[in-house]
């Protein structure tokens, strides 16, 4: 089947009875058994609670009623989002064994709507990191070459996906972990504006930071997904919910629409990768698109606030990991001081680590107006740079990734350079407006190459609406190229 | 040399809201271990703060009754350090932007202490040392707090106490706390240090933490005032610290020194918005505010003639001035209804904290109508106090103890009759009245009050006695 409109193809078959759910959830639950081995794409497989979702949706079927677009499906979620009564563990030893009571809401959305889960993703841990290796379980590979990752954090989701081992899933995006692993996997993945979707259940990084978003084979199933996800939550204060429904307008034709570029946004970018941007931009020319340079000098702050800012909040946020109330506890100590440092000593990997000294420093007396305070006036700044630049253009488009997928263990071998090539994908967060990657070529080792297009806040829908039709317009040249060479 | 205390106060106090600030679990206070949690309190893992919007609803009424400003923005902060008992490692308070601030409270003396602030913030749950073991129970955990930091205004402990007096009874007042420091729902924090009288420098000062009795706050800071000029007379120097006071033998000892000091690491919590208090919302609070005890009392004291005494007794809560001001709505002697008050239905009442509850078996508007017939003629005082205290015992209104010729009076000619029945049936009452034992009177007196059901005036009744007892 080609991937393209994929929920929606299956959604007709399934109410045509052409087959049943059970059967399209054991194709995927096969598919899982076969190929995970090598992807390590899942971490916590739920075959069974897959089949019964599957069965009442059969019985649903058996009785004439119709579906729900989403109904059926069966997809994934990343380890970090909170699903009652299955391990939830964020990739890391110190939530080992532990299952939440409680559904994150973007999860109690889709259940509602008769998802059917497959199991859990895997991630970096805490979702730190780019490549998924600094998980517990290990990495995720990367469908189009496993001696390739599959990026990171949200790793495993991106993996499953492109190589057919979910129809969609959900991932978490704090500095690109949505964005990165699709571009790398060649897949489309969407990170909302901050407060489109609800946090309220997802395991915390950068709270300021963080938001969920869908990674889909296509753009239509993302733009469903999304739709059914960017809900004001009452149980998350900063979640506002979308504006529109982005299926509505997903198929308009996108003349004149503006599109901006920035010549920032280019350096230190492989020249594969340029090439392949810069053909894009083609395309939307060719689609009667027009070409807006807009200039961001600003991007050059990015990455310092963003490891400044989100790490302060993740120090913060991983307090609570103390072996008292759940996950791993710590087996021998003398008293509680010592429990709960050893807890975290055994419980943390290496990159939890380095992140929650570096949040508590840049917090700490004396150091906190150099870092802490300084970062938060230059993301203020960068708020700014894009909101002036959305008064020209209405959508930026620029790479995903500076480069393609890391062979496996390059990134552990540099920690900073690792960190620079979140460049591109970090500044959308410090501003907390809308991206999204989509595949737009291939570098010479067949692996994918992403384009990112970014939206002003709550303009969700018009980035999927150009994203739909630049996916459209490169349907034979890129978009079933994505897909060989994968299942 | 002579030298001047210098002292601050940081309370808390838990305010009474049926939930707890950032979830919707129950705020009561004891309960079995862990039963009033929910994963928000217990801060697991993906759960996020709702802020409960009574909290500052009650804060901001706090703020008016202390005469604070109210912030039109503020914010919540972390408050980051690591402790069993509060499980997310942060406690989530408000750091540089307080929701109530620049306030003040005045003492009798003519001082006026200062109130730096009044923050909003979730309390600690709290450990259990039971056989050996450690536990953790974390139903205090999110009960909302108010922190109500003054200025080191304070010059003596008797400031102290009468400032904690005074917010604790507007704090009950006006309904946001029930400031009971024995259960921890007001707790105080002090500062303490000395300086030579007449300087206008601070010394270094050291912090009692957790006070949780007035009477054991003023020993502390007496102890700790002594102590701190017998260190600076004998040459030593004052080290800032934290201590606890010891209520065994009522001296302070040292809990941590300054190097030991907690670096919080304050930053905004990115999982609340800003508060936003309009002017207006803040004025509608203002307006629905009860009339604060002080006020009461100068009011008591002026518009119902109440001696001072009399006034104060009558403000000691809310319940006791909600009776007495419907007793007394619409009688002509307030005065009345305050000595039925201070007088027959205090004395039932165990203690203080009794009368504070002010739980009378009778509605006001029962001893209102009793009153009222006092001020018709229609009873005199001693039938009032008597039937009072039957309507206290029964929770009956007076119209059940008091018959059609209970209520009609004795008229001057029956009241006469009463008097010559009383003086020819005892004439030993008369003749020992006669011989000037004027006690004697007393038996008559009961006699006529008898005959005529307890209606009759006494002293007109003692005049006309006298009157028959002369002539005869």
């Amino acid at each position: 089947m080609e991937d393209y409109g994929k929920i929606k193809k299956l959604h007709d078959s399934l109410q045509k009875k052409e087959f049943s759910c059970e059967e399209l959830t054991k194709t995927y639950i096969g598919a899982i058994e076969a190929d995970n081995p090598a992807l390590n794409a899942y971490v916590h497989f739920t075959p069974e609670t897959a089949l019964a979702a599957a069965q009442e949706v059969d019985a649903k079927i058996a009785r004439g009623e119709t579906l729900d677009i989403l109904e059926g499906i069966p997809m994934t979620l990343k380890d970090n989002i909170s699903t009652t009564g299955i391990e939830t563990t964020c990739g890391s030893k110190i939530l080992e064994g532990y299952r939440p009571v409680f559904d994150a809401t973007v999860w109690e959305l889709l259940r509602s709507r008769g998802a059917v889960l497959l199991g859990k993703t895997n991630m970096d841990e805490f979702a730190m990191g780019s490549s998924n290796e600094t998980s517990i379980y290990g990495g995720a590979w990367n469908p189009h070459n496993t001696a390739h990752v599959a990026g990171g954090s949200s790793g495993g989701v991106a993996s499953a996906v492109a190589g057919n081992l979910a129809v969609y899933g959900l991932g978490t995006d704090t500095g690109g972990s949505i964005r990165q692993p699709a571009s790398f996997c060649g897949i489309v993945g969407l990170k909302p504006t901050y407060g489109a979707v609800s946090r309220y259940g997802v395991v915390a990084y950068a709270s300021s930071f963080d938001q969920v978003g869908p990674i889909a084979t296509n753009v239509e199933d993302t733009a469903l997904v999304y739709d059914a996800l960017a809900k004001q939550d009452p149980r998350d204060s900063t979640s506002r919910g979308a504006r529109e429904l982005a299926c509505d307008t997903l198929k308009k034709d996108i003349k004149g629409m503006r599109i901006g570029f920035a010549k920032q946004y280019f350096d230190g970018v492989r020249d594969e990768v340029r090439e392949a941007v810069e053909r894009s931009m083609q395309v939307y020319r060719e689609l009667g698109a027009e070409l807006v340079e807009v200039d961001l000098p600003q991007l050059s702050y990015a990455l310092p606030v963003y490891y400044i800012l989100s790490c302060a909040e993740a120090s913060s946020n991983l307090g609570r990991f103390d072996g008292i109330r759940y996950g791993y506890k710590a087996k021998n100590y003398s008293d509680v001081n010592e429990m709960i440092a050893k807890t975290r000593s055994e419980g943390f990997g290496k990159e939890v680590k380095r992140r929650i000294l570096l949040g508590t420093y840049v917090l700490s007396a004396g150091y906190y107006d150099a870092y802490y305070k300084k970062a938060q006036s230059l993301r203020g700044m960068l708020v700014q740079a894009f909101q002036s630049a959305f008064e020209r253009c209405d959508v930026i488009a620029a790479p995903t990734v500076p480069m393609t997928s890391f062979e496996r263990g390059k990134a552990a071998q540099n920690t900073v350079e690792t960190y620079l090539t979140d460049i591109c994908t970090v500044p959308i967060n410090i501003a907390g407006i809308p991206a999204l990657s989509l595949p737009c070529g291939f570098d010479q080792k067949g692996l994918p190459i992403g384009l990112q297009l970014i939206g002003n806040s709550f303009c969700e829908a018009t980035l999927l609406n150009a994203a739909y039709q630049f996916e459209q317009a490169t349907r034979e040249t890129v978009f079933r190229a994505a897909k060989m060479g994968v299942r | 040399m002579k030298y001047e205390l210098v002292s601050g106060l940081e309370t808390h106090v838990e305010l009474s809201t049926k939930t707890k600030i950032f979830c919707s679990c129950s705020t009561e206070f004891g309960g079995e271990p862990n039963t009033h949690c929910c994963p928000v309190c217990v801060g697991f893992p993906g759960t996020l703060p709702k802020l409960n919007q009574k909290v500052v609803e009650y804060a901001i009424m706090a703020g008016l009754a202390t005469n604070c400003e109210i912030s039109n923005i503020s914010k919540m902060d972390r408050k980051n350090y690591c402790y069993p008992d509060l499980p997310k490692a942060y406690q989530i308070s408000q750091f540089d932007m307080p929701l109530c601030k620049n306030g003040h409270i005045d003492l009798s003396n003519g001082r006026r202490i200062r109130i730096n602030r009044i923050h909003i913030e979730e309390d600690a749950g709290k450990l259990v040392h039971q056989g050996g073991n450690t536990y953790v129970d974390y139903n205090r955990g999110g009960v909302p707090l108010i922190e109500i930091v003054t200025e080191p205004d304070f010059r003596s402990s008797d400031e102290v106490r009468e400032y904690v007096e005074k917010l604790q009874l507007a704090m009950k007042f006006i309904g946001v706390s029930d400031c009971k420091m024995q259960e921890g729902s007001m707790r105080c924090d002090v500062n303490i240090s000395v300086r030579p009288a007449g300087s206008e420098e601070y010394g270094t000062r050291t912090e009692i933490k957790n006070m949780n009795s007035i009477t054991f706050m003023t020993k502390a800071i007496d102890y700790e005032y002594t102590r701190q000029i017998d260190v600076l007379e004998n040459g030593g120097k004052i080290t800032q610290e934290t201590l606890r006071y010891n209520e065994s033998d009522g001296t302070t000892s040292s809990m941590r020194n300054k190097e030991d000091a907690d670096d919080y690491r304050y930053f905004r919590d990115p999982d609340l918005v800003n508060i936003h208090v309009t002017d207006e919302e803040v004025d509608a609070i203002r307006r629905a505010l009860p009339e604060l005890p002080e006020v009461k009392r100068e009011r008591y004291i002026s518009q119902f003639g109440l001696p001072e005494a009399d006034a104060l007794q009558l403000t000691k809560s809310r319940a006791i001035a909600e009776f007495f001001e419907a007793a007394s709505d619409g009688v002509a002697n307030p005065k009345t209804v305050a000595n039925c008050i201070i007088g027959q239905i205090f004395r039932r009442m165990e203690n203080d904290d009794a009368k504070e509850k002010f739980e009378v078996s009778i509605p006001a508007s029962y001893l209102k109508d009793l009153v009222l017939l006092l001020d018709s003629g229609k009873i005199r005082m001693n039938l009032l106090k008597s039937t009072l205290d039957k309507m206290l015992d029964s929770g009956k209104p007076a119209t059940e103890f008091l018959s059609e010729s209970d209520l009609s009076g004795v008229d001057t000619g029956d009241l006469k009759k009463f008097c010559e029945d009383a003086v020819a049936a005892n004439p030993n009452a008369v003749s020992d009245y006669r011989a000037g034992k004027e006690k004697a009177l007393k038996a008559l007196l009961g006699s006529v009050m008898k005959a005529s059901r307890g209606r009759a005036d006494a002293l007109e009744a003692e005049r006309i006695l006298i009157e028959l007892i002369s002539k005869g």
